[in-house]
Parts: C-alpha cells; sequence; structure tokens
C-alpha cells in the first residue's frame, strides 16, 4: 500500500463542530427566554420528535425505506422504559433516571432486530408493507397483551421514584428539559457520526443503487439491516425519553397515526439533508400546538401542506433552504428578496384570504344552531352574512393574481442569482 | 352445520367487499407500480356521495352516480398528482397517496363533520330473504353479493375478451411498446386508476349503509386492503380474489367460533400454571379467537411474507 | 509479485455452463478456460449471450447447469456480493453507478469492502487516511481529479464510463470483467479508454464483451466467439481471424469492415 507519511485527518475540526456548540448552548440558553411550564412542555415535545423524526430518516433520507410502522420502535422503548421505571422502584435498584432512555433504546434496537431480519430482505414497497403489517400487528397485540401493553389504558410510571441525581428529583419541567436536550444532542451527534461510518455511506450507496453496491462487495439486505437496528435503537431512546416526559404509555404510541406523523414530520423537513428532519420537528410541533389552538381544521392544512410539500417540494423545507446555498455562495441572494417579496407577500394574502374563506364554511355548516359569530384574525363578525365571504374570497383572487404577475421576475431573478458573473452555469 | 353455512354467507360478504377495494388497487399497481394509500378513502368517498344523492335522489341513484363521481375524482388526482410525483420515484408516489389519504379523511369531517351519517339500507331490501336454522339472512346482504359477483364477472369480461382488455392487459407488461404501437398510455393508466377507485367507490355506497358511514371508515378497512393484496400477490387479481375471501371467512369464523387458547394449550398437553398473576406470558392462556379475529390478517400476512415473499399467486416482487 | 512453481488454477474456468429463461435456451453449455494475467474478449453477434454469460459468471442470474471456478474455487449459485469478495469485479453495459453521490464518494465507496470495513459503524470514512488516498489515487488513474467533488449523475457520458471502470478496479480484485466498455462513444473517447483499461488492468486478468473489433484486436490475448449460446471458437487473434466458421458465422463482413 501506499507509505505517505500524511497525519490522519483530526477528530474534531472547529468548522465541524461549530454547528453542534451553537445548537448545544441554543438549547441551553431556551429556558432563560421561554420560562412558561408550557413552553418547557413544547420544547420537550419538540426535542423527543427531533430523535424519533432523526431516527426515522436513517431508514427514509439515507437508507431509502419508507416505513409505516416505526412508531413500534419508539413505542416498545418507552414501554420498557416505563417498566423500568416501575420495576426500579419496586426493588429499589441504583438505576437513576437520566441512563433510562438507555434500556428503551436497546429494547427498541431488540425488536428492530427481529422485525428486520425479514423485513429488510427487499427495500420500496415491499419493505413498506411489511413495515406496515407489523405495527398493525404488534398496535393491535397491544390491547389483548396485557401484561406488557396495560390493554386500554396503557402502563404509567412515576419517574421521581430513585434517589436524587446530583439534588435533582426531576419533579420540575426544567430538569426533564434538561436531561431530554442531553440526550438530544448526544443522539443527534452518534446519529450524524453514523452517517459518516463505512456502514453509513454505503446505506446511501444502497439507497440509489442496490446492484451496484452488491457488485461492491456489500450485501444490499445486510446494510439495510444495519441501518434498521440503528434506527431502532434510537427511536428506541426517544421512546424513553417520552417515557420519562408523560410517565405513561398507551396503544396510541404504536399506531398508524403516530408513524404516519413521524413520516409527515420528515418529510415536510426534507429527507435529503440531516439537519431537514430537525427543522420538520420544530416547524410540526409549533403547528399542531399553536395552529391547533386557533382552528379546528388545522389538520385539514397540515394536510394540504404536506400534499404540497410531495408534490412541488419533494426536498422539503431543509430543501428550499438549500436550494439558496448557490446564490449565496455566488454573493447574489440579494437580487432575490425584492422579487420574493413582491411574489410571496401576495401569496400569503392569497393562502390567507383561502383559510378565511374555509373557516367560514366550516363554521357555516359545523357551529351549534343560532351561533352565527365568528372571530376570524381579530374581527368578529357574523359567518352567514355575505360580505365575509366575498372579502375573502376577493383576498384570494387577488392575491393570486399579483402573485401570478410577478412570478416570472422572480423566476428571471432566480436564474440570475443561480448563474455565475461571466460564464454559463 | 347451519352455523357453518351462516358464517359462509357472513364470510363471503366481507371477503367480496374487501375484494371490490382489493381488485383496483392490484390493478393499479400492476399497472404504475404504486400502491395506492387512498384506495379506502375513494371507498369512503363513495360512502358518503351516495349517502348526500340519496338524500335528494334515492338510494339507487346514490348507486349509480356516486361511483362516477369518485372515478372522476380518481382519475384527477391521477392525472394532476400521481403523475407528476411519478418522476421522483415509487417511494415518494406512495407517500403522495399517503398524504392524499390524510387529506380525503379531513376533507370529509370539514365538510360532513365527525359523526355517523344516517345512511340506511333503502326500504326495498329491508327483509329477510331466508332463514337457516333461526338465523335470519336479510336481503341486502344477498343483494351485496349479488353486486359485487357481477361487478368481478364484468372485470374478468371487459380484461380478457375485450379490445380494451387486450390493451390494457398488454400496457402492464409492455407499456412502451403500447406506446409504440399509437395507443395512448397515460390515458390507459388514468383509465384504469378512474376505474379502480370507482370500483372503491362502488364498494363504499353499498357497504356505507350496513358498516356505517363515519370519517374513520376509510382507516378501519385501509389497512386490511393492503394486506390482502400483499397476500394474494402484488398485482394477481385472482389472488386478490382468493386472499379477500380467505380473510372474510377466517375473521368472520373467528369470530363467531369462540375458541379459546387456553383449550388448545391443554389439547397440546402444555400445563396451565396454578398462579399466573405474576407470569408475563399470562394473558397468551387468556386470549379467545374474536380477540384476535381482526389482527388474524395480519399475522397471515407477516408469515406469508417471511415464508413465501411474493404472496399467494405472486409472480413478481416489486 | 506472487510467483508460485506450482501449476496455478486458471483465473476463471467456466464448464458445461447452460442457462434457459422459460424454454428459451440462452447459453447451450459453455466452455472456456482463462489463464491469471490473461486479456480475453468474449465477441459474438447481437444476442448471442454475451451479456447473459456475464451475469451468470457474477451471480446476477444462476446457472440452470455447469460450474464456474474462480482461481479453482466454485462459484455458480453465489451472491454478486459473496462473488466479488472473491477477487471478481465487474462493470455494466448500461452505466451503473451511484449518480447522487459525487465521484470521489464513488470510488471510495468501492474501496471500503477491500480495505476491510465491512459494515463497521465505529470508523469514520473521512478520518481513514488510506481510503482517500486510495480513492485520490484510482481519480487520478481515470484522469477525473478535476471532476472529485462533483455528483457522478453531471458527468459527461465518456466520464462516467470511465468512473465506471474505475469503481470497477478499484477494489483491487484480480479477475475484471468489463461488459462493453467503449459502447456509445466516438473514435477518440474509445481510444482513451482503450489507454485506460490497459493501464489499470495491468498484471490482471481482464474479460470483457466488445462489439468494436479494432479494440478487441488491439487489446485482447485471446479471443472466444459466442454464437447462439455456444462458443464457436477460442483462440488468438490471428487464429480466431482465420477461423473459417468464425468468418462464416459472424466476423466476415465485420472483418472486411474493419480492416
Amino acid at each position: 500500500m501506499t507509505t505517505q507519511s500524511l497525519t490522519r485527518p483530526p477528530l474534531v475540526t472547529l468548522s465541524g463542530a461549530l454547528p453542534w456548540v451553537i445548537a448545544t448552548l441554543f438549547l441551553l440558553a431556551m429556558p432563560q427566554i421561554f420560562t412558561s411550564n408550557s413552553a418547557l412542555t413544547i420544547m420537550n415535545q419538540m426535542a423527543i420528535t427531533i430523535v424519533f423524526a432523526l431516527a426515522y430518516n436513517m431508514l427514509l433520507g439515507q437508507g431509502g425505506m419508507l416505513s409505516f410502522g416505526h412508531a413500534v420502535y419508539m413505542g416498545m422503548g418507552g414501554f420498557m422504559c416505563v417498566h423500568v421505571m416501575n420495576y426500579v422502584e419496586d426493588y429499589s435498584l441504583p438505576i437513576p433516571l437520566p441512563v433510562l432512555p438507555v434500556f428503551g433504546g436497546l429494547f427498541g434496537m431488540g425488536v428492530a432486530l427481529i422485525v428486520g431480519s425479514f423485513s429488510t430482505r427487499k427495500a420500496g414497497t415491499v419493505f413498506a408493507m411489511i413495515s406496515l403489517g407489523v405495527g398493525e400487528l404488534i398496535a393491535a397485540c397491544s390491547v389483548i397483551v396485557v401484561a406488557f401493553f396495560g390493554g386500554e389504558e396503557g402502563v404509567s410510571g412515576d419517574r421521581t421514584y430513585g434517589l436524587p441525581v446530583f439534588g435533582t428529583e426531576f419533579l420540575h419541567q426544567i430538569e426533564i428539559y434538561y436531561l431530554t436536550v442531553f440526550w438530544l444532542v448526544l443522539s443527534a451527534l452518534l446519529m450524524y457520526l453514523f452517517s459518516r461510518t463505512p456502514i453509513g455511506r454505503m446505506a446511501n450507496a444502497v439507497r440509489d443503487n442496490p446492484e451496484r453496491a452488491e457488485f461492491l462487495g456489500y450485501s444490499a439486505r445486510w446494510v439495510r439491516f444495519y441501518s434498521f437496528v440503528a434506527s431502532g435503537f434510537f427511536a428506541g431512546i426517544a421512546g424513553g425519553l417520552f417515557a420519562i416526559n408523560y410517565e405513561i404509555l398507551t396503544e396510541e404510541n404504536l399506531n398508524l397515526a403516530t408513524s404516519g406523523s413521524i413520516l409527515l414530520v420528515t418529510f415536510l423537513g426534507g429527507v435529503g439533508f440531516f439537519f431537514g428532519p430537525i427543522i420538520g420537528a420544530i416547524v410540526f410541533t409549533l403547528l399542531q400546538t399553536v395552529l391547533s389552538l386557533q382552528t379546528e381544521i388545522w389538520q385539514l392544512y397540515l394536510g394540504i401542506l404536506f400534499l404540497a410539500t410531495v408534490m412541488y417540494f419533494p426536498g422539503g423545507l431543509a430543501g428550499v433552504l438549500m436550494m439558496h446555498a448557490l446564490p449565496i455562495r455566488l454573493g447574489k441572494a440579494g437580487l432575490l428578496v425584492v422579487p420574493y417579496l413582491r411574489t410571496l407577500l401576495p401569496a400569503a394574502l392569497c393562502i390567507l384570504g383561502l383559510a378565511g374563506a374555509l373557516e367560514i364554511l366550516f363554521h357555516i355548516r359545523h357551529a351549534a344552531l343560532g351561533d352565527s359569530e365568528m372571530t376570524l384574525f381579530w374581527v368578529t363578525f357574523d359567518s352567514h352574512a355575505p360580505l365575509p365571504l366575498i372579502a375573502a374570497i376577493v383576498a384570494v383572487a387577488v392575491g393570486f393574481w399579483l402573485a401570478r404577475r410577478s412570478a416570472p421576475e422572480l423566476a428571471e431573478a432566480w436564474h440570475k442569482a443561480n448563474t455565475p458573473d461571466g460564464g454559463a452555469a | 352445520m347451519d352455523l357453518i353455512l351462516v358464517n359462509l354467507i357472513d364470510g363471503l360478504v366481507t371477503g367480496l367487499l374487501l375484494f371490490m377495494l382489493s381488485a383496483g388497487l392490484t390493478l393499479i399497481f400492476s399497472m404504475m407500480g404504486v400502491l395506492n394509500f387512498a384506495h379506502a378513502s375513494f371507498y369512503m368517498l363513495g360512502a358518503y356521495f351516495a349517502y348526500q344523492v340519496s338524500l335528494f335522489l334515492g338510494f339507487w341513484m346514490g348507486l349509480l352516480v356516486a361511483p362516477v363521481i369518485v372515478g372522476i375524482l380518481g382519475a384527477g388526482v391521477e392525472r394532476y398528482g400521481l403523475r407528476r410525483v411519478h418522476q421522483y420515484g415509487h417511494v415518494p408516489e406512495l407517500i403522495f397517496t399517503f398524504g392524499l389519504a390524510l387529506l380525503i379523511e379531513e376533507v370529509v369531517q370539514f365538510i360532513w363533520g365527525k359523526d355517523q351519517m344516517p345512511y340506511a339500507v333503502p326500504e326495498i331490501l329491508q327483509f329477510t330473504a331466508f332463514s337457516i336454522a333461526g338465523n335470519s339472512i336479510p336481503a341486502y346482504k344477498i343483494f351485496m353479493i349479488f353486486i359485487s359477483v357481477a361487478i368481478f364477472i364484468t372485470l374478468l369480461y371487459v380484461l380478457t375478451r375485450t379490445r380494451v382488455g387486450m390493451i390494457i392487459q398488454a400496457a402492464l407488461s409492455y407499456p412502451r411498446t403500447v406506446e409504440a404501437l399509437g395507443h395512448n398510455v397515460p390515458l390507459v393508466f388514468m383509465g384504469v386508476f378512474g376505474v379502480g377507485t370507482a370500483l372503491a367507490g362502488v364498494a363504499g355506497v353499498i357497504a356505507g349503509p350496513v358498516l356505517a358511514t363515519f370519517p374513520g371508515m376509510a382507516v378501519v378497512l385501509g389497512s386490511i386492503v393492503f394486506v390482502t393484496i400483499v397476500i394474494g400477490g402484488l398485482g394477481s387479481l385472482w389472488g386478490a380474489l382468493v386472499a379477500s375471501l380467505l380473510i372474510g371467512w377466517i375473521t368472520t369464523f373467528a369470530k363467531s367460533y369462540n375458541v379459546r387458547m387456553e383449550d388448545i394449550l391443554t389439547g397440546l398437553g402444555v400445563q396451565k400454571p396454578v398462579d399466573m398473576s405474576e407470569s408475563l406470558i399470562r394473558d397468551l392462556w387468556t386470549i379467545t379467537s374474536p380477540q384476535i379475529a381482526d389482527i388474524l390478517p395480519y399475522l397471515l400476512m407477516v408469515l406469508i411474507l417471511v415464508f413465501r415473499p411474493y404472496g399467494l399467486f405472486g409472480k413478481r416482487d416489486a | 509479485m506472487t510467483a508460485t512453481s506450482a501449476p496455478r488454477p486458471p483465473a476463471l474456468e467456466i464448464s458445461g455452463l447452460q442457462k434457459s429463461f422459460g424454454k428459451a435456451q440462452i447459453i447451450r453449455g459453455v466452455d472456456l478456460s482463462i489463464g491469471a494475467g490473461e486479456r480475453h474478449a468474449i465477441i459474438g453477434p447481437n444476442g448471442a449471450g454475451k451479456s447473459t454469460l456475464f451475469n451468470l459468471i457474477t451471480g446476477r442470474f444462476p446457472p440452470s447447469a455447469g460450474a464456474v471456478r474462480l482461481h479453482g474455487q466454485e462459484i455458480n449459485g453465489r451472491a454478486p456480493f459473496q462473488i466479488n469478495r472473491m477477487g471478481l469485479s465487474r462493470s455494466f453495459q448500461i452505466t451503473n453507478i451511484f449518480p447522487r453521490m459525487t465521484v470521489f464518494e464513488n470510488v471510495r465507496c468501492s474501496l471500503l469492502w477491500s480495505q476491510g470495513y465491512r459494515y463497521s459503524f465505529w470508523n469514520m470514512v473521512n478520518r481513514s487516511r488510506d481510503l482517500t488516498a486510495g480513492a485520490d489515487e484510482i481519480l487520478e488513474q481515470i484522469n477525473l481529479t478535476a471532476r472529485r467533488d462533483l455528483p457522478a449523475g453531471v458527468l459527461s457520458y465518456a466520464e462516467q464510463r470511465a468512473l465506471e471502470i474505475g469503481i470497477t478496479i478499484a477494489g483491487g480484485a484480480n479477475v475484471i470483467m468489463l461488459d462493453e466498455p467503449t459502447a456509445g462513444m466516438s473514435h477518440s473517447e474509445t481510444d482513451y479508454i482503450v489507454d485506460l483499461i490497459r493501464k489499470v488492468t495491468e498484471n490482471k486478468t481482464l474479460i470483457m464483451v466488445e462489439h468494436d473489433m479494432g479494440v478487441v484486436f488491439g487489446l485482447a490475448d485471446r479471443i472466444s466467439v459466442l454464437v447462439y449460446g455456444e462458443i464457436i471458437a477460442t483462440g488468438h487473434p490471428e487464429e480466431v481471424r482465420s477461423n473459417p466458421k468464425v468468418q462464416e458465422a459472424y466476423l466476415g463482413a465485420a472483418l472486411e469492415a474493419e480492416h
């Protein structure tokens, strides 16, 4: 072999570590900015969703495996953690709360080991179907196998069971937040590093071209299997964090709805980049908590948003963001600002008008009899009167027309911003 | 013996209903290689549309009109949605139909609300067709069997005996060649998608009155339809028929005969532990067949996929 | 080099190989022995079964009958990845690379197994000096250093073919099989690829399917002619050229045109 006297590349480089340090500092500072308990609850939920979505993207984004049953691995990890929690309490074992997610991870990994042994033989549709079947099977079992799943009411535990860890008893949300953040950063880092390992790189290769990978000495099946097991481990960690946060797990943690929503989160954020699922989890959690307070039909909006993403932005939010990397590198991002404003502001008007119209129609159809008063965008009016609906429709039409009119300008600016000076792109 | 006959009829009704959904789904799959996750949502739309039409024009017009609307909607989804996503590959297609299923459920709730619709069996069919040893068989069940069988025969006839059927069959295996011969393959795809969803619509129309018309009806049936065509073998029409009937009968019999795991285990010579309160497998002993009737199809699917990944009648694996 | 005095088994030995798809017999009993270090070309008219023969040897399809031995070890019925690990690597007629990965990563992926990384999840690929240096060396050999960090999908056709060859040889296999490496190339591109092949397969066994007679006669030590699933002649270029059976079945017209 070659005998070059190069030094090994350093384990940590400044540019490599910087995003992680900033993210960690940011996470640690968050509770100083948002101090309320409800904000902490939302942030905890976000953190758990991020871990789960990143684990999910190890399959979907990096391994090309679409799973309709990944909630199972998170749920199983969570159930296990609650049992460990109770077991430790009953027998006063010296296992501190912060290490509990490891049990969740190991159990999730164990389940993935069994299921993966037959489900990863094929990718694509067959894999998706097996994941769906296994997911439904285990979710249905949860009502039957009461000893482990607790039947209809699930299993619950008490996280304050054990000895205090360095004086922390985990009574307060804030302590749980820091615990969750610790695991979030650790698992995100490990998952990122996984993607740089030989098996992580080959997962990409198998995703793109399984046959070629086989002719390079790698069994596509085993590459998928190892990714699947690793993903099961981190999903189980997310489950453990869920158990610590909510102290209860039910059938809901295993079923198709939960599996589906993690697909939604991940795809919305973008499967093509490591940070995509993180954005997805943040946006989704915000939509879920903020939007659901404002409107009853938030899931309708979510459905429309999701479908629009699949059809027009298959790279998700991360993909849209990264589209701007080239203009920024060329120093031409400024060209885009004005056209963006001129197109997106009318588009926003159009969308708000549409939402307004939907809200009014929904109110007309489903409000209690005789209740015709509604409040929308801080205006209270009679939903049965024609004027508000007309106003909404006008907003849609005007917004659409204006956006449409400036679209060519935006397209041109986009082209310019992506073309280096003095040469064709 | 009589009970067996009653169960056979009940299972047949369930199986044929499943088949109406799985037939369309499997046809669409073999043609475009995409599993339509929203297939059961079109079934739900069929029920809702038929209910809405029946309010004004009666049940029979609903049966006629609703599937047509569903079919047109389905064709539109193929033309303006799927065809666009197709360029990204099969996994995004599957994700698209998954999102569509979510959206349709939300739209249905938006229009009709969360409650069950009072969609009922038409009066003319509200009588007992015949009785078997005290178990009355409602005429509507016979009507359902009749409709499903008629549709199956029509489908078979169209696919194997007509020119259109020939083109479809050829387009299944050799889309390029068929296109080169001057046939509009995208149009054929759109048509098959439309007809497939219309079939699901028919199933919805006739199932709505007996299985309840509510926003969750797609979810209830959705996964089972998938399971059916996977068991039957992706893309195989005969496989879909056999698997549908198999599932119909298995679940019906499991529900009506109360087989207890305890009896099976004791019969196998396993000793029942005296104190089971702490045993982790205590639930294994108390399982009864009606309890697990609904998960039997999933169990069957996992077993099939482990031991025969192509399904019962499948030729290729996607 | 490993110089052993004992008679070595041939690099690749095929005996009685047959393959049928349904009722159609595509390969009708092929016997062929290719010595270590030999450059062997398989030629034949379209539909003769050349690609099928390649696929049988490399484990893409299982043969219906017969045996394939690599360095004396039977390999038929094994999976492609097992055969690859035993030192046989192939390229494809239709370019078969990882289009979304960079050129460098394409090559690095093909180095992983042979450098012993297997399914490891405790090494970072970018920390390994050997991997980076090895991949860069291959890039140098196939003249794609300038394209190192571009996604492979955006390369020109000829560059993708070169990358395909790079991926094929990167793992250090000593038996290299190339399926129509110059298909669809211009004259100058062909010359370039031929030089490349000669360079990267030095001291290795090369088996190639090729249509371009100039390439075949310029590169091959021996040639086999496959017609209707049977080898009708094997020998040195001159023997094959003058073989009346070959001339009759296939070569006549083609040779006239070439020379």
